[in-house]
């Protein structure tokens, strides 16, 4: 009946009963407030159940923002294991559950973080870049989205029933295989990445169709802001690599489920057709990430030094060729695991070559600056953050791109002090900057700017602190996902700043709360629709724009159209047409839960829950295709009454 | 999605744990019978596709429902098959080969059986009301679905037991 599913999955240590039990506790509270205000038909209608994309990627980034906070927890649980755990002391927490908690770090940080602020972005901008009313399927898009939010359940979950994995983010086998990973750990992490994987690939279709299809007149491919041009050719990379990663956690299931011998030491398999296949999904997976926010960077910087973006048409070559070079460039991951010497210089020669196009964005943005007029709002002090961050972190990794020092640095905490520094400081500042950049558009007041540069501060500060000391400890010869250390290595001073740094960017993550608390008591409206003087056309419309978007679709004539038309006088009235919606449906929310069941089933296997789950699927699927009312039409009345 | 089965399949074919081989397990004609299978099966979908444009509902059923047992019949004739080998004790367990194999052709069989499904979801609606451009577009993506099906077949038999018989 329960399949494995037993009363020890709940027995845990007190740390992890206190992480369970204040989430259980949240959980309820929640319930409790909505049940007290009576607010839940309301939020089924106006939340739960939308099918507009600017609420859909409001509810992608409440739901990364609860994960940030999860992975920034974890981060500060493993800073304080490091300064802890040295010599005779062991620390706080056990080696295993140290593993678990920089598993799921990894997982969150890049699955429910990166790519649901990444969703979340480009769920509310691009429509309105491109002058569109909705998505081209507006339905798929509230699907993907409950799959997204089902899979970051499964993380939560395992708290409390189970165990999450302890095999690192990528679970290479034979380590995550069956043998000497019995538990369920590597289960959870395989479905919640399934689940949400299936999700990212549908959203990777519908901005695709999007983007070609539902562009307003006028706007030719090569009138496109930047933002959707990066947009673009993330959508393209993730249509190609998703579906390599749903084939590979399908085949590391056989091989935990139904005893296949793929990834085994025996019978044949072979471990390394998993690290490659990973990879190959992977190395894409960090270009989709970093696309959209050079996406962001490029409007921010053209919009904060109120000029025109320098080398439109480079940063599209540019943007193209990283999304081609980042397809194959996966071995460097693993220049150390028995490759010729060969195969090697050609995948390090191949990365190093990345560094150009970057390398070109990067100046585009500096001569956009140059003879600007540069404001320095919180948006622009991120990019300069990023651009400080970014530079140091991509310097980095051409250095661990030439497989010689790689053999040296491979998975010691100078990769680690890599990585954060373009993911924090390309996707994290980007998305941030893009977030209080477009904050005002929709929710129609502004954020408090002074708050908004002193988490900018304690952020930027927090992160030199915590990472800076991590390249000397990699060079030192301390090893990633290291939970214990002798005194005589010289480890803790190091470990000792890290922490501190983790602390400040605590603080600046708590800011950004504050900033958002204490922005809607100020209540500062933005009845402009335009308050960065901005020059793409979401700032065309009203903030917050209507659920139609533009009562006229817009008509462009040139690269910066909102800027253009600023320059017109007058703008002949045209007259107003009904228009043409999608309907609201629960199909999302139901597919939702149902593939979280799904999951848990067959992660305990329990599998008749399994069959019945998916069958329901199926059902659901069958009577969304003979839903009647599916659109609707909003009258010209309405339209000039929001007017 | 297939693209990284076949990968893995080109890599661990040779894994075959001093068990049989494609060249030992293969039956080619049999193979290639279930190739014309699927290829009508994908052709009477094109016509009957054809029908539903010309809004003839009848025929356009009757193709469909062709469509829909050709799948029917491919699915048993591979039924059949493996059931056979697992008879002999060479299943999905036994080694890498096996294991590539059995998920290239049970992720290929998992697709055909949705495209049988969705025929008659589409399809029953039909037997009362008049054709609607909703159904024209739907089943014209379906005809889409068993075109596509088809050709990863022609791929799986090409790569997997052509390659692997050699």
């Amino acid at each position: 009946m329960f399949g494995r599913l037993t009363l020890e999955a709940f027995q845990h240590d007190w740390i992890e009963y206190a992480a369970g039990l204040s989430m259980v506790f949240g959980a309820l509270a929640t319930v409790i407030l909505l049940t007290y205000f009576r607010l839940w038909k309301w939020l089924w209608k106006e939340w739960l159940t939308t099918v507009d994309h600017k609420k859909i990627g409001i509810m992608y980034i409440i739901v990364s923002f609860i994960m940030l906070f999860k992975g920034i927890f974890d981060a500060v649980m493993m800073r304080l294991q490091q300064v802890w755990s040295v010599g005779d002391s062991m620390g706080y927490i056990t080696a295993s559950h140290f593993q678990q908690v920089a598993t799921a770090h990894g997982v969150t940080m890049i699955f429910f973080v990166g790519m649901g602020l990444m969703f979340g972005i480009i769920n509310m901008i691009l429509p309105l870049q491109i002058g569109a009313r909705d998505v081209a399927f507006p339905a798929l898009n509230s699907i993907s989205f409950w799959l997204f939010t089902s899979g970051a359940m499964f993380i939560l979950v395992s708290l409390i029933v189970g165990e999450f994995a302890g095999t690192g983010w990528t679970s290479y086998p034979p380590l995550s295989g069956l043998k000497y990973s019995p538990g369920v750990g590597v289960d959870y992490w395989l479905w919640t990445i399934q689940i949400s994987g299936v999700g990212s690939l549908l959203s990777g279709i519908n901005f695709f169709v999007t983007i070609l299809k539902m562009r307003c007149p006028g706007m030719k491919l090569m009138r496109m802001p930047i933002f959707v041009w990066a947009s673009f050719a993330t959508m393209i990379m993730v249509m190609f690599a998703f579906p390599i990663l749903t084939a590979t956690l399908n085949m590391l299931t056989t091989d935990r489920l139904i005893d296949t011998k793929l990834f085994t030491t025996e019978a044949g398999g072979n471990p390394m057709m998993y690290i490659n296949l990973i990879w190959a999904w992977g190395h894409p997976e960090v270009y989709i990430l970093i696309l959209p926010a050079f996406g962001i960077f490029s409007e921010v910087v053209a919009v904060f030094s109120e000029k025109r973006l320098f080398g439109y048409k480079t940063m599209v070559y540019a943007i193209f060729v990283i999304t081609f070079l980042s397809f194959i460039v996966w071995l460097h991951h693993f220049f150390t695991m028995g490759s010729g010497a060969s195969v090697n210089a050609f995948f390090g020669i191949m990365t190093m070559i990345i560094a150009v196009p970057t390398g070109v964005k990067v100046f585009n943005w500096l001569f956009t600056m140059f003879q600007g007029r540069v404001r320095l709002d919180t948006p622009m002090l991120w990019f300069l953050g990023f651009a400080i961050v970014f530079v140091l972190g991509g310097m980095t990794g051409v250095m661990m791109s030439i497989p010689a020092v790689d053999f040296q640095v491979h998975n010691t905490l100078f990769l680690v002090a890599h990585f954060h520094s373009v993911i924090i400081g390309g996707v994290v500042f980007g998305f941030f900057a893009g977030y209080s950049y477009w904050f005002p558009k929709f929710t129609g007041i502004m954020l408090n700017e002074r708050i908004g540069k002193w988490a900018f501060g304690f952020w930027l500060s927090g992160f030199l602190l915590a990472f800076m000391p991590l390249y000397l400890l990699g060079f030192m010869g301390a090893t990633r996902r290291l939970d214990h250390y002798e005194p005589q290595t010289g480890f803790f001073p190091l470990f000792a700043v890290a922490g501190v740094g983790a602390i400040l960017i605590c603080i600046g993550f708590g800011l950004q709360i504050l900033q958002i608390l204490v922005s809607i008591k100020e209540n500062k409206k933005d009845l402009s629709g335009d308050p960065w003087n901005g020059r793409t056309l979401e700032w065309s419309t009203s903030s917050p724009p209507p659920h139609y978007n533009f009562a006229h679709i817009p008509e462009v004539h040139s690269i910066d159209p909102f800027w253009e038309m600023k320059k017109e006088p007058e703008m002949k009235k045209k007259p107003l047409h009904e228009i043409h919606m999608p309907s609201n449906t629960g199909v999302g929310v139901y597919l939702g839960a149902l593939s979280f069941i799904f999951g848990f089933a067959m992660i305990w296997h329990m599998f008749w829950l399994a069959i019945l789950s998916a069958i329901i699927m199926v059902g659901c699927l069958i009577a969304r295709l003979y839903e009647k009312n599916t659109e609707y039409y909003i009258s010209v009345e309405e339209i000039k009454r929001d007017a | 999605m297939f693209a990284a089965f076949f990968a893995a399949y080109a890599v661990l074919k040779d894994g075959v744990n001093s068990g049989p081989s494609g060249k030992d397990l293969f039956n080619l004609p049999y193979a290639l019978i279930e190739t014309f299978v699927l290829l009508f099966a994908a052709l009477t979908s094109g016509i009957g596709s054809i029908f539903v444009h010309r809004r003839k509902r009848k025929r356009a059923i009757t193709f469909f429902l062709i469509t829909a047992l050709l799948g029917l019949g491919f699915l048993s004739m591979e039924w059949i098959e493996l059931s056979d080998w697992i008879q002999r004790g060479y299943s999905w367990k036994f080694s890498a080969f096996l294991s590539t194999f059995f998920t290239i052709i049970g992720t290929h069989a998992f697709h055909v059986f949705f495209a049988i499904l969705w025929v008659f979801v589409f399809l029953i609606p039909l037997f009362f009301r008049q054709i609607t451009d909703t159904d024209i577009r739907r089943l014209s993506c379906l005809r889409m679905f068993w075109q596509f099906i088809f050709i990863v077949w022609v791929c799986i038999f090409n790569i997997v037991y052509l390659i692997g018989a050699l």
